[in-house]
Order: structure tokens, then C-alpha cells, then sequence
């Protein structure tokens, strides 16, 4: 099977310091791949080269075996790929709504939307609504609050709301579930097999074994810049698993 | 602890409603706390409206008179013009100090266009405004593209600007009744009409328009809610899928725009064309302490076009009042200075989303 997102020998160098060493990435149609690494291994580096946040020095990467080259976030998204980064990306001082929608915002039918630009609020609010309330995100009280009005795992939660509304070919998850409560985590796991139930691929990072175990198909271990190996969950524990990335034990064929 | 493996399961009992709480023990001040966060403008708005009834009460009946309260909109009309491009710099976290200095070039350029070139007097006005939106594109592009901090690009433009106005008109003022028998078409702004007694120009009705159509721009379209995305967090709008050097490059230009309306308004306030206007030196810090008592945050993202004019209009509300009650002019210093202040503390008072 032809992997839906390829990359082949991606570089990318600050100054001295190697970020991504040569590194390879496949995602398959359809399945949840975990992307582990000690801290500093440059996972979130090579994720950020597959959603155009960093463009690599070296490298080719295609989607759906089209060669892409992303400049910008702007450009991966435009393909369908949609990330949810560590820092959230939202601006705190706009609504839930607002930053749902920002970057693509719906306008008016008709001559307020086509003339006077004028944004259609509330099939906005409409919308935004009801992707939180998919994700179980009922504390939320309104939808016209400022993003700084909420919990931490609130804006999580939206963050991951808006990338699952609008991914049509990718998600990118980095950290989902880091600042989040028991119950808004689950949702996020819950969350994420229902993407993958709808056939879209998801690229989760983190920390969380047991959360990468329950959902991922594959794993990807990352290791000094590149990739180690790719595992299957039921195959390996995961203590195997932080052996391997932590360079305490090597996994079966890679030599030393 | 025996089913500490199912601890997640018990979620799925959990309700799905969305959350509502009894909003009851917040009191006067908590409600009043709240309206002001929903409306950062009401604060200006208040003070104004105490300001005129103070001044009312001080100076008189004549201060409710419509000649009055015109007067002060004809006297803020350069100021709140000014103001209104100044909040856009400011709400990208930005500054521009060169607004002043671009109105009175502009208001040059117009002049000596019509003057020196023959060229007709509304094809030059066009000019002035292109050159205006022109010298905002280069502020633009050296804070969008090179990265250069907005004070630092504006505080030089300040000065290239002021200088280039005064190089090329030669320090030559024009004539107001030259203007008026030969080209008074640059004087349009300043024609005046009656309305209920009241006498308005045509550059009240601009500066008017002007503020409600850019309120609507940041408010209702996407345009505007990226002005305020990028003044929030640049990092997090660029990620997010917003085009943050275009959205500066677009805000820079049209203040520059803005500040050539300014000069247009300037003919018309005046009537003749001077290179040495005082607008030149003072419309920057004028329009940054409208924006201030209006309540626009300095550090981007936050506040309202509205709140601006209402800052221009409490400005001019104290000058005219306290010279109706003849006090020294310094009162309106010092008064001006102390509402500054004022207006930030209230600012972060208000800022305090608990509460």
C-alpha cells in the first residue's frame, strides 16, 4: 500500500544543532500513527517540516504520492492538512468562534457577504458550537467567550475541534492531550478514532504510553534526529518502546 | 482503587448539557465590571459624557449650545482622523509616529500639485492620496518584511517626511483666498452646512464616516478580525492560517491613506496650505493619546476604533471647555496627562477577566 503522506531524507540544520538528521516518515491511509522520542529527539521538528511550520533543508515529502513542498502552514492546510500545535495557535483575545474560523471565515450570502465582506456570525457560532459539543466540551458556556477566558484543556479542546472540523486528509496532533482533564482526554482519544473511522490519518505525538498504546496502529520512534524504528503496539510493550527511544535497548534488525 | 484501569469509562454517564451557572452575586460593580469587559468603549464613552455634563455645569449653558458641541467636532476633525489610523497601527501591536508628518505632506503635495504643475486641483488630491498610501506601504513593508520594530521605522519616517515636506515646498505656505478663487476644490472638506442650527463641515461628515466604516471593517469582516489576530499573537495567527505580512503590509497602507485624508481635511480646516503646520510635530502624540484614553491597548489586539474617537472627542471637550472657563491652556496639559494615566489603570482594571 502507498503510504498517503511520504517522506524521504528530510534535513533540516539551526545553525550547528541538527534537528532532523536524514529522517524518513511514512503514514499509511487510514491509521493512527503515535510519533514517540525523548525530549529533544526532534519530533516535533519533523512534524512541523510535514505541516509547512518549518521548511527542511533537504528532503522531499509527497501527499498522496504528488511531490509537495509546503512554504507555509497556509499551503499544508490548503491540501488538507491540519495540526494541532503545542502552543494551540489561538489568539486570545477573539471569540471561540473567531479563532475556529480564522484564516477561513465564512461571509453572508448575497450582497452583505459578496460587497460589504460582511462575516456570517451566526453560522459561524452555529458551527463552532456544535463541533465542541461533539467533543464533549459542554463547560463551555459561550461560544462568543475570549479564548482567554478558558481552562487550559478548554483551548485544547477547541484547538482539537478546529482541526478535526476542517482536516480533510491529514491531522497532525502535537500533544493533545498534555494539559487536558480525565474526561476532556478521553474525548480527544474518542475523538481521534472517530477521525480515523471516517478514514482520515492521524499523526499523534506524545507522551502518554498508554494513550499511544490504546490508539495507534503504528509507532514511530524517533531518535537523534531520525526515525529508529516503527513498531506495532501489540507486538512490543511499553517498556520495549521507551527502551528503544530513550537508546536503552536497540529494537530487532537495526544495527547498533 | 480496585478499577483504577475503567476510571475513564464513568465519563461516559456524564451529562452533555452545556454548563450555565445562576449569574446572582456579582452586585452593581460585578455587573458594571462585566459590561465594561463585553465593551471596552463604554469607558470613554463615560467619561465623555461626564466630561461635557462637568464642563456644563462649570462653564454654563453656553457649553450645551449646538455651536458648542460642533465646535468641538470641527476642532478634533484632523485629530480624530488621525486617531483613526493611529488605532490601526495600534491594534497590530504597533506605532506610527509619522501620521502628522504624512497629513501635512500630503496637504503639500496637494497644494503644490494644483499650484506648481497646473495639474486640476481633484486630480491632485488623488495624487496626495497615493503618495500618502505610498509612504505607508514603505512603513509596511519594513515592518512586515524586514522586521524592523514599528517605532523605529515610523520615528525615522517622522523625520524623512517632515523634511521632504519642507524641501519641497520650499517652506511656502499658500494662500487661503488663492486656494478659494483658483483651485477650491481643495478646500471641499471644509465646506459647512447647517443641521439644526448647528454648523458641520464636510470634514466632520468624513471623519464621521470614516469611524463607522472602519468600526464595521474590524468588526465584521475577516480582515478585521486578523488585525486583531496579529495584534494578539503574530506567531499564533501566522500558524492559525493568517497572511500576517499582508495583513500589516494592508494596514500600513490604508493609515497611510488615512493620514493623506488627513491632509485633505487639514485644507479644509485651514484654508491655506502650510508646510510648517503644527499637525506636523504634535498630530502623532495627539492621535497616540487618543487612542490611549479610548482605551486601545499599546500592546495590540485589544480595544475598539470607537473608543479612539471618543478619546479625540474628550480631548476636545477639555480644550474648549477650559478655555470657555478661562483657565490657562497648561490646565489642559496636566488634565490630559492625569486622564492618560487614568484611562490605562481603568484599562487594566477592566482587563481582569475574574472578577
Amino acid at each position: 500500500m502507498e503510504p498517503i503522506l511520504k517522506a524521504r531524507g528530510l534535513v533540516k540544520r539551526y545553525g550547528k544543532v541538527t534537528a532532523i538528521n536524514r529522517s524518513d516518515f511514512d503514514l499509511m491511509p487510514g491509521e493512527i500513527l503515535a510519533v514517540i522520542g525523548d525530549n529533544g529527539a526532534g519530533k516535533s521538528s519533523i512534524v512541523k517540516a510535514l505541516c509547512g511550520a518549518v521548511i527542511p533543508d533537504e528532503g522531499e515529502i509527497w501527499l498522496e504520492g504528488k511531490k509537495v513542498s509546503f512554504s507555509s502552514p497556509i499551503d499544508a492546510r490548503n491540501v488538507g492538512i491540519e495540526t494541532v500545535y503545542q502552543t494551540l495557535a489561538m489568539s486570545p483575545a477573539l471569540s471561540i468562534a473567531d479563532n475556529m474560523f480564522m484564516g477561513r471565515e465564512l461571509r453572508k450570502p448575497g450582497f452583505m457577504g459578496k460587497w460589504l465582506r460582511k462575516l456570517d456570525r451566526p453560522a459561524m457560532e452555529k458551527f463552532a458550537r456544535q463541533k465542541l459539543s461533539e467533543l464533549g466540551l459542554t463547560t463551555i458556556q459561550s461560544i462568543n467567550q475570549a479564548v482567554e477566558s478558558l481552562s487550559g484543556g478548554q483551548r485544547q479542546g477547541v484547538a482539537v475541534a478546529r482541526a478535526a472540523a476542517f482536516g480533510s486528509k491529514v491531522i497532525i496532533l502535537d500533544e493533545p492531550t498534555a494539559a487536558l482533564g480525565v474526561k476532556e482526554s478521553r474525548k480527544v482519544l474518542e475523538l481521534i478514532q472517530d477521525v480515523r473511522s471516517r478514514g482520515i490519518p492521524i499523526i499523534l505525538i506524545s507522551h502518554n504510553m498508554p494513550h499511544v498504546f490504546e490508539v495507534a496502529d503504528r509507532i514511530h520512534i524517533h531518535r537523534l534526529g531520525r526515525r529508529l524504528a516503527v513498531i506495532d503496539p501489540r507486538e512490543h510493550s511499553m517498556s520495549d518502546a521507551v527502551a528503544y527511544m530513550t537508546g536503552a535497548q536497540v529494537p530487532e534488525g537495526i544495527a547498533a | 482503587m480496585s478499577d483504577s484501569d475503567n476510571y475513564e469509562a464513568v465519563v461516559q454517564s456524564a451529562s452533555s448539557e452545556v454548563a450555565s451557572f445562576e449569574e446572582h452575586k456579582k452586585g452593581l460593580i460585578g455587573h458594571f465590571h462585566h459590561a465594561l469587559h463585553a465593551t471596552p468603549s463604554l469607558v470613554p464613552l463615560i467619561v465623555l459624557v461626564a466630561s461635557i455634563i462637568v464642563f456644563g455645569i462649570a462653564v454654563g449653558s453656553n457649553f450645551f449650545s449646538a455651536y458648542a458641541l460642533t465646535l468641538i467636532l470641527q476642532q478634533v476633525q484632523i485629530v480624530g482622523v488621525l486617531a483613526a489610523a493611529q488605532s490601526l497601527v495600534v491594534l497590530t501591536a504597533g506605532i506610527d509616529l509619522s501620521v502628522g508628518a504624512i497629513a501635512v505632506f500630503t496637504s503639500v503635495i496637494m497644494g503644490q500639485f494644483t499650484f506648481r504643475y497646473g495639474i486640476p486641483a481633484p486630480i491632485s488630491v488623488v495624487c496626495g492620496l497615493a503618495i500618502g498610501t505610498g509612504i505607508g506601504a514603505i512603513s509596511g513593508w519594513l515592518v512586515s518584511r524586514v522586521k524592523l520594530p514599528p517605532f523605529i521605522v515610523t520615528l525615522g519616517m517622522w523625520q524623512i517626511v517632515l523634511a521632504a515636506n519642507y524641501l519641497y515646498s520650499a517652506n511656502e505656505t499658500i494662500r487661503s483666498q488663492d486656494i478659494a478663487t483658483e483651485a477650491s476644490f481643495l478646500q471641499f472638506l471644509g465646506r459647512t452646512f447647517e443641521l439644526g442650527g448647528a454648523k458641520l463641515n464636510l470634514g466632520v461628515v468624513l471623519m464621521l464616516i470614516l469611524v463607522v466604516v472602519l468600526a464595521y471593517c474590524l468588526r465584521s469582516t475577516a480582515w478585521g478580525r486578523h488585525v486583531y489576530a496579529v495584534g494578539d499573537d503574530p506567531e499564533a495567527a501566522k500558524l492559525a492560517g493568517v497572511k500576517v505580512n499582508q495583513t500589516l503590509m494592508s494596514v500600513y497602507m490604508l493609515v497611510g491613506f488615512i493620514c493623506a485624508l488627513a491632509g485633505w481635511v487639514m485644507i479644509g480646516r485651514f484654508g491655506s496650505i502650510s508646510p510648517s503646520a503644527t499637525t506636523g510635530t504634535f498630530g502623532n502624540i495627539q492621535s497616540i493619546t487618543a487612542v490611549v484614553i479610548g482605551g486601545i491597548s499599546l500592546f495590540g489586539g485589544r480595544g475598539s476604533i470607537l473608543g479612539a474617537f471618543f478619546g479625540a472627542l474628550i480631548v476636545g471637550v477639555f480644550e474648549l471647555g477650559l478655555r470657555m472657563a478661562g483657565a490657562d491652556a497648561q490646565w489642559t496639559y496636566l488634565l490630559i496627562g492625569a486622564l492618560i494615566i487614568g484611562a490605562v489603570t481603568v484599562d487594566q482594571w477592566i482587563r481582569k477577566v475574574t472578577a
